[in-house]
């Protein structure tokens, strides 16, 4: 369960980069759709750090340890909605590269929590 | 160098927005991400295990300082702001470069990794970029500020 949601944020993530590299490549800053796009992920995200805590309360532990599962899980939580917050108050294309190095980061971070996980 | 091009971009905002907008909003972005990464990097570290590593953990936790305070700089702008935050860049790349080759030169003084072994590797080579980035975008806005 865990596994496939890290699969599924880390495709969304990549998604998410490359369609806000492209407004950015078209000189376009985030618009309405991206915002929903970024939801998306986010809800992904918080759907992989409730069932990663659930499967902690169900004593199934990471390779890595406790602390530095919970913290990728709450990193990969924060960093689109952090990356789309900076993007509202920039409404050039830098606006759409920082939503798009920030699904990079959560796409890395992805990546981390398999291993972490040790899936 | 580039500081001479002051792109028109039609804004006008008030001096303290400048750094952290624009090229400038990406570089708050990577910063804010490695302050926190630095930060909750060495904290895990220091309260899991702090004799297995001691160097190393506080090298990420002069990491985590230095991150954060360019990222503020970035945020609030300003002159001084930037100037400190040119000489905290330069200081980064030369920690980077130190503590990069220090890794590959003496393995056992580092069991355990920091932000800046082995150039950042581990980080994508961020590390090293960034400081790079942060300070043509920093020399570039000096007309500007």
């Amino acid at each position: 369960m865990l596994d496939a949601l890290t699969v599924a944020v880390a495709a969304a993530a990549l998604a998410l980069a490359a369609w806000c590299g492209f407004a950015a490549y078209r000189d376009q800053p985030t618009k309405d759709w991206h915002f929903i796009g970024m939801a998306v992920v986010s809800v992904l995200a918080l759907a992989q750090l409730v069932v990663g805590i659930v499967q902690l309360g169900r004593g199934e532990r990471p390779d890595q340890g406790m602390a530095i599962f919970i913290a990728y899980l709450v990193g990969s939580f924060a960093a689109v909605p952090a990356a789309g917050l900076l993007s509202l108050s920039e409404r050039t294309k830098w606006g759409s590269v920082t939503v798009s190095a920030g699904a990079v980061v959560l796409a890395v971070l992805e990546v981390r929590l398999y291993d972490i996980w040790g899936g | 160098m580039a500081e001479s091009t002051t792109e028109s971009t039609g804004r006008n905002e008030s001096e303290g927005g400048k750094l952290g907008s624009g090229p400038g909003r990406v570089l708050v972005w990577f910063y804010g991400v490695f302050t926190v990464a630095a930060a909750s990097r060495s904290i895990v570290q220091m309260i899991q295990d702090f004799g297995k590593a001691p160097l190393a953990y506080v090298l990420s936790a002069v990491a985590a300082v230095v991150y954060g305070f360019i990222t503020f700089s970035l945020v609030r702008g300003g002159e001084r702001l930037r100037r400190t935050a040119l000489v905290c860049c330069a200081a980064e790349l030369v920690f980077v470069l130190t503590v990069g080759t220090w890794t590959l030169a003496d393995k056992s003084a580092f069991p355990d990794a920091t932000v800046w072994s082995d150039y950042g590797a581990g980080y994508l080579l961020i590390p090293v970029i960034l400081p790079v980035l942060g300070m043509l975008w920093l020399r570039r806005n000096r007309a500007a500020a």
